[in-house]
């Protein structure tokens, strides 16, 4: 939350009227509108938070009264500490479970809860099915973040310099952006792995290439309506580059729906991953829960155990990305969520 | 509603969607062009051996020796003629391959957003008439649940449950292959082949759809002219029906045109777990054969579908509200 803080009190100084983005992209009430401080402790449901009556009184910023939103929210705190729980899992594998996940411990076809020894039972070549599950998380944890970290930077290269400088760099970047956007990002996703061939480096490269277009187009919508307001023209009288009043003026003034969003790209990444996993066209060197699924399925009428185990896995994870995401939108858009 | 403002928005995104088809024809060719491998190693790779002069004869058949601009050229010229090319693999035209393909990703697709559109749009609106209350709770937890839930893997345990199990419907294919049927049970016998793979697919949206759906029926309640239609004696479910929902429904068809590639991506996972005789599994093949002729002509006519769906999404937009205007 340090981040969002620091960028959110930058914009106290100054008052703005909240931009509005394009439709959106994602579902969840309302993405990325933001109102002036004024506005929000003024409309601020009373119930929630003792708004500051008397002018005199020291107001929280921004980001402190977003983090005690945000801790306010149950299960916004639940799906995190689940996370963090998964997180945990997965750093700890290698004490946890220090031998190859995929190699043959014990007699196949154990089913879960069949031999204490191994809790979720063995696969078809008597591998551990609870190994695989945590040298998975690890996998899909890394391939998320690093491919959300990959696709947002990239949308925010691509979205901030066509809506800061308009013109035809902004027509050329737009038109990149549709081009991208307008194929079938999962298609597009299989040819750029197969032709790449499957490694973990380039799977997560790829889900990055498919996925920030749609930042780039938050981000631009963002950026345009923010370069025109007074504090964009006074950092430009005062002699600000253009890098640093993209970075730092208006940026951090657009960064709360870009948060949002982050968090809904790693859960859909991870889903991609998995997806390709499934099809084969995963790291054929390491175990995620795709490629589990994608073994099980073989086995479908016999042992669906080892189709359903790394599959919820991958829901509970998602699950728990989602609702920290829609807990960030209520926390960073708190006029939206009042009354709902 | 005029005619003349229709045209006009059909002429707008025709200038719009033409740069970006052909942007699209481009970046697919170079992408194409960075595979390693071509055709001809995967024929000879697959015949067993091959000497120097049998590679060099099958890439000068295949046109494969030419330099990347003669080869993006004489594909663009194809193109103009309605030819996709001809696929080696296959023995085929591309073109003849995927209108084959084509019509059974269509058909499940179509189920498949219709049934997305329909349980979502009930569903949210079950949730913006009691927002706060349990049903709003419980429907806004399971919305949550599918949205979270990877599509081949619920496909995977509706077999488990339906055919392995259960025993109501069959596990995959699009009909029973022998079984001589016609007329009505043939009928019957494909739609039972398609309920599965469209409910996979479909999930996903279901939530999507309820989301949006119970949000913008929110923002719409708390309009002004739904506080007149009230004031001025409407009954609550005319209300809610005729004023709410018909203004809630613009955003919800924006954002299905805007899924419909999104669903063209989902197909190439849940026809490969139903193998279901579609595009996507196409696609997954030609991936698999490196069959760059097939695998273009999938990816340029997916794409080509998107755009002609966004245009028809413009046009139908324009039909629902007259607000919008030709800029």
């Amino acid at each position: 939350m340090g981040v969002i803080e620091r960028s959110l009190s930058h914009s106290e100084a100054i008052v703005w009227a909240g931009p509005t983005s394009e439709p959106l992209v994602l579902p969840g009430p309302g993405f990325g509108l933001l109102t002036n401080r004024e506005d929000d402790a003024a409309n601020a449901p009373d119930a929630q938070a003792p708004a500051p009556v008397v002018a005199t009184a020291p107001s929280p910023s921004n980001g402190q009264r977003a983090l005690k939103a945000f801790l306010r929210n149950p299960s916004g705190l639940g799906a995190l500490a689940f996370l963090l729980l998964v997180a945990g899992i997965a750093l700890a594998a290698p004490f946890l479970y220090p031998d190859d996940p995929l190699a043959m411990v014990g007699r196949p076809f154990l089913w879960p809860g069949q031999n204490p020894e191994f809790p979720l039972g063995t696969d078809s070549l008597g591998r551990d099915v609870a190994a695989g599950l945590v040298w998975g998380a690890r996998i899909s944890l890394l391939v998320g973040f690093t491919a959300m970290a990959l696709g947002v930077s990239a949308g925010i290269a691509v979205g901030a310099t066509a809506g800061y400088f308009g013109g035809w760099i902004d027509d050329a970047l737009v038109r990149l952006t549709e081009v991208v956007q307008t194929v079938p990002s999962f298609v597009l996703l299989v040819v750029l792995v197969a032709i790449a061939q499957p490694s973990i480096t380039t799977v997560t490269g790829a889900i990055a290439m498919v996925t920030w277009p749609m930042v780039a187009r938050l981000v631009r919508a963002e950026f345009r309506s923010l370069r025109e307001k007074d504090f964009v023209t006074a950092a430009r009288a005062i002699g600000s580059g253009p890098v640093r009043i993209i970075l730092r003026e208006i940026l951090p003034n657009a960064l709360s729906p870009i948060i949002v969003t982050a968090s809904v790209l790693v859960a859909s990444a991870i889903l991609m991953e998995s997806a390709l996993s499934f099809l084969g066209l995963g790291d054929p060197n390491l175990v995620s829960w795709g490629s589990m699924i994608g073994a099980g399925r073989e086995l479908l009428r016999t042992a669906w155990y080892l189709t359903a185990i790394p599959g919820f896995a991958i829901v509970l994870t998602v699950l728990a990305l989602n609702l920290v995401g829609d807990a960030l939108n209520d926390a960073l858009n708190p006029h939206l969520s009042a009354g709902r | 509603m005029s005619l003349s403002r229709l045209s006009g928005v059909l002429r707008k995104t025709l200038i719009q969607a033409v740069p970006t088809a052909i942007g699209i024809v481009i970046l697919n060719f170079l992408l194409l062009q960075l595979a390693p491998g071509d055709a001809a190693d995967v024929m000879a790779g697959e015949a067993g051996a091959a000497t120097e002069e049998t590679m060099a004869m099958l890439r000068k058949q295949f046109g494969l020796d030419l330099p990347v601009l003669d080869q993006l050229l004489a594909y663009l010229g194809h193109l103009a003629q309605g030819s996709l090319g001809f696929s080696p693999r296959y023995n085929m035209p591309v073109a003849d391959l995927i209108a084959q393909r084509l019509p059974g990703t269509l058909l499940l697709m179509g189920l498949s957003l219709s049934l997305a559109l329909l349980l979502g749009i009930a569903l949210g609106t079950v949730m913006a008439l009691n927002a706060g209350r349990w049903p709003d709770r419980l429907i806004s937890v399971g919305s949550l649940v599918f949205y979270s839930v990877p599509g081949f893997w619920i496909g995977l345990m509706l077999i488990v449950l339906f055919s392995v199990k259960l025993g109501w419907l069959p596990s995959g294919g699009a009909e029973t292959i022998g079984a001589g049927l016609s007329g009505l049970d043939s009928l019957l016998d494909k739609a039972r082949h398609m309920l599965l793979p469209a409910a996979s697919l479909a999930l996903f949206y279901v939530a999507i759809y309820a989301r949006l759906t119970r949000a913008t029926m929110l923002e719409v309640a708390s309009q002004d002219f739904i506080r007149t239609a009230t004031a001025k004696g409407l009954t609550p479910f005319h209300v809610a029906t005729r004023h709410i929902l018909r203004n809630a429904l613009l955003p919800v068809t924006t954002l299905a045109g805007m899924h419909f590639g999104g669903i063209l991506g989902g197909a190439v996972v849940v026809e490969t777990v139903y193998s279901w005789p579609g595009l996507g599994r196409l696609a997954f093949e030609a991936v698999m054969r490196r069959d760059f002729n097939v695998l273009l002509g999938v990816l340029l006519l997916c794409s080509l579908l998107v755009i002609i769906v966004n245009m028809v999404v413009d046009l139908l937009q324009a039909w629902l509200d007259p607000r919008i205007e030709v800029r």
